[in-house]
């Protein structure tokens, strides 16, 4: 018997083997950084990003003083581009203004993180479970959630706050207090919505337990979605926190807060010494936009029904 | 669709009740009664009085009972902070309007602004007029509206002696014209409006443009209807489903004021209110406060969720697993 050479569809078939592993690589990952990198204002908030980022982690080292380091000798509210040792001037304590718009970032970067994880650390597992048990614990938590939403949740973050008292960690805590609710009824929706899927019921029928049901099938599903929200929850925070330092509580003083900043340079000095409100101004609209661009990058990325067009 | 109805308002109830529960209980552990605040020494035997009169000497459980009672009969007691000790309702009743002058304003403008921009840049899309919207959708969503009320106040307002405290006056809706013409309302609705009409301009642009992209739109144009028949009778109408679920929700939100708004421009409403009363530990104004407006908020959403099927007979109201 001769080896004769495989028939067509065989050798088809290799082919298709041959090119298969690169095929398999184009992973859903893959293709979001792709259509991402592709996205011109996506990339332009992810560096800005990055930035405010890297002011954040690094601000000792590149802030010219200490942002509580007050100069007695010099004029307070000194305006910007007249002191070569101070480009951006002195605000109303005679504190060097670029070292605290620099700090500034550390407190905006830190609560605009911690709250969304924080929430996202309670509402997704509640959310998950919700969805997936179902039942009483369900309408428990939909009550609840129910309870949280009637309550506008800036006035309730203000009078959250007076009750604590002041202080980066207490707003962290209050804002968080106030963001859960998002995402546990995003996660208990897309867990609903997957609950009866063919892919979960197949699962189920070969014995998958339900821990590995919620976590490796239908979390795994839902986790583009829960990302974009993530990234749209960071600005909310961190609007938030501005708002509430603006309003004078929140953050206490030595500590460099943006909104507290554009708070104490309002008023009719405004029109003389413009810098106090005006930079860090800057600074929160550049954290904002950059932001929602990303995630608005994000958002078209990771949506894989998307026709990839482009 | 009464039952319905009955159903919401029972579960509203409900969550008011546990709502001032909470805010009851929290309130009374805030480190400092109202008139332990500041500087104003008083003996204790004053304090004690003080407190005798406004029934603050009571237990919690008892307090909160006779709070119950009176919310019921729309009877949130008498201010402690406000000058001469007005009744709660009757300083909310003066807060208020002045508010809803101003969100009644912030909606017209937002939404008809919103809408149209929307509209103009579905149908032009990445032209210049549609870039300009996004470019300005971006900016109302971004910007946090403190910062540009701050920044009008800067280039219009101080000079005019707008946003003083003090300045403000309580004109009617219409008195020799629009209100929104008298300078005291210009710059709050634009600030306000700013937020809404973004989001507003950028849902009817997305909403238009997929109505547009849809097989009946060009089934209406391909049996030869104009361009303004194709846009009321199709496009429009289509479009108005995913606009009003978004929209209506933000409704409710703007009419009971922002905060930030209030107190930047000095505004008497009743954001600027309930910041003063939480400052100076105003207990009756405080829970008044918060269950109007979570109460406001309850009616509004049930109101909007009824008006779901309206425009849409497709939706039906309860059962189903919820959203």
């Amino acid at each position: 018997m001769t080896i004769s050479p495989p028939p067509v569809a065989i050798r088809a078939s290799r082919k298709v083997a041959e090119l298969a592993p690169k095929v398999l690589k184009r992973s859903l990952w893959r293709d979001a950084v792709r259509r991402f990198r592709r996205n011109r204002l996506a990339m332009l908030g992810f560096v800005l990003l990055l930035c405010l980022l890297g002011m954040a982690i690094f601000a000792e080292l590149l802030a010219p003083y200490d942002y509580g380091r007050v100069f007695l000798t010099l004029r307070s509210n000194t305006l910007p581009f007249v002191n070569p040792a101070h480009p951006l001037g002195l605000d109303g304590s005679s504190r060097d203004y670029l070292s605290r718009l620099i700090f500034g970032a550390r407190t905006s970067m830190l609560v605009g993180l911690m709250v969304p994880l924080i929430s996202f650390a309670i509402g997704v597992p509640l959310g998950a479970l919700a969805g997936y048990v179902g039942g009483r614990f369900d309408f428990v938590v939909m009550r609840v959630v129910e309870v949280a939403t009637a309550i506008p949740p800036l006035l309730f973050a203000l009078f959250l706050l007076s009750i604590v008292g002041n202080g980066v960690w207490n707003v962290i805590a209050v804002l968080a207090v106030t963001a859960w609710i998002e995402p546990t009824r995003l996660t208990r929706a897309q867990f609903i919505t997957y609950r009866e899927q063919d892919f979960v019921l197949a699962a189920r029928s070969l014995g998958a337990q339900p821990w590995r049901i919620i976590f490796v099938h239908i979390l795994r599903n839902t986790i583009s979605p829960l990302i974009v929200s993530f990234t749209f929850a960071v600005p909310l925070a961190i609007f938030a926190e501005a708002g509430l330092s603006f309003l004078g509580i929140g953050i206490t003083e030595p500590t460099a807060s943006w909104g507290k900043m554009v708070g104490s340079g309002i008023g009719n000095s405004i029109r003389v010494y413009y810098h106090i409100a005006l930079f860090p101004t800057i600074m929160v609209a550049l954290t904002m936009l950059s932001f929602s661009f990303v995630g608005d990058g994000l958002q078209e990325a990771l949506d894989p029904q998307r026709p990839d067009s482009r | 669709m009464t039952r319905y109805i009955l159903r919401r308002l029972v579960s509203l109830f409900f969550v008011m009740l546990v709502v001032s529960m909470i805010v009851f209980v929290l309130m009374n552990n805030i480190p400092g009664g109202p008139f332990s605040l500041g500087e104003r020494g008083y003996t204790p035997d004053a304090l004690a009085n003080l407190e005798r009169k406004y029934g603050l000497d009571k237990p919690l459980g008892e307090r909160y009972l006779n709070f119950l009672v009176g919310a019921v009969q729309l009877d949130f007691g008498n201010s402690f902070a406000v000058a001469g000790n007005p009744p709660v309702t009757q300083v909310i009743l003066r807060t208020w309007p002045v508010t809803l002058h101003v969100g009644l304003y912030t909606i017209l403008v937002s939404f008809t602004l919103g809408i149209t921009m929307g509209i103009i840049s579905a149908y032009r899309r990445n032209s210049f007029i549609d870039n300009a919207v996004t470019f300005t959708a971006t900016l109302g969503i971004t910007l946090p509206n403190f910062i540009i009320a701050t920044f009008l106040l800067l280039l219009f307002g101080y000079q005019n002696g707008w946003g003083a405290p003090n300045k403000w006056i309580i004109p009617p809706l219409w008195e020799g014209g629009p209100a929104i013409l008298s300078q005291d309302y210009f710059l709050p609705v634009i600030t306000y409006a700013l937020a809404p009409l973004a989001l507003v301009a950028r849902y009817t642009r997305s909403s238009v443009s997929d109505a547009l992209g849809a097989d009946y739109v060009r089934t209406a144009r391909a049996k030869g209807l104009s361009d303004r028949m194709v846009m009321m009778r199709h496009v429009l109408r289509n479009a108005l489903i995913p606009m009003v679920t978004v929209l209506l929700p933000q409704i409710p939100n703007i009419l009971t004021g922002s905060l930030f708004i209030e107190v930047v421009f000095g505004i008497p409403g009743l954001g600027k209110f309930f910041v003063t009363s939480i400052f100076s530990r105003d207990y009756p104004m405080i829970m008044g406060l918060v269950v109007l407006v979570a109460f406001f908020w309850g009616i509004m959403y049930l109101i909007t969720d009824i008006l779901y099927t309206l425009i849409d007979p497709r939706i039906r109201l309860g059962g189903g697993a919820g959203r």
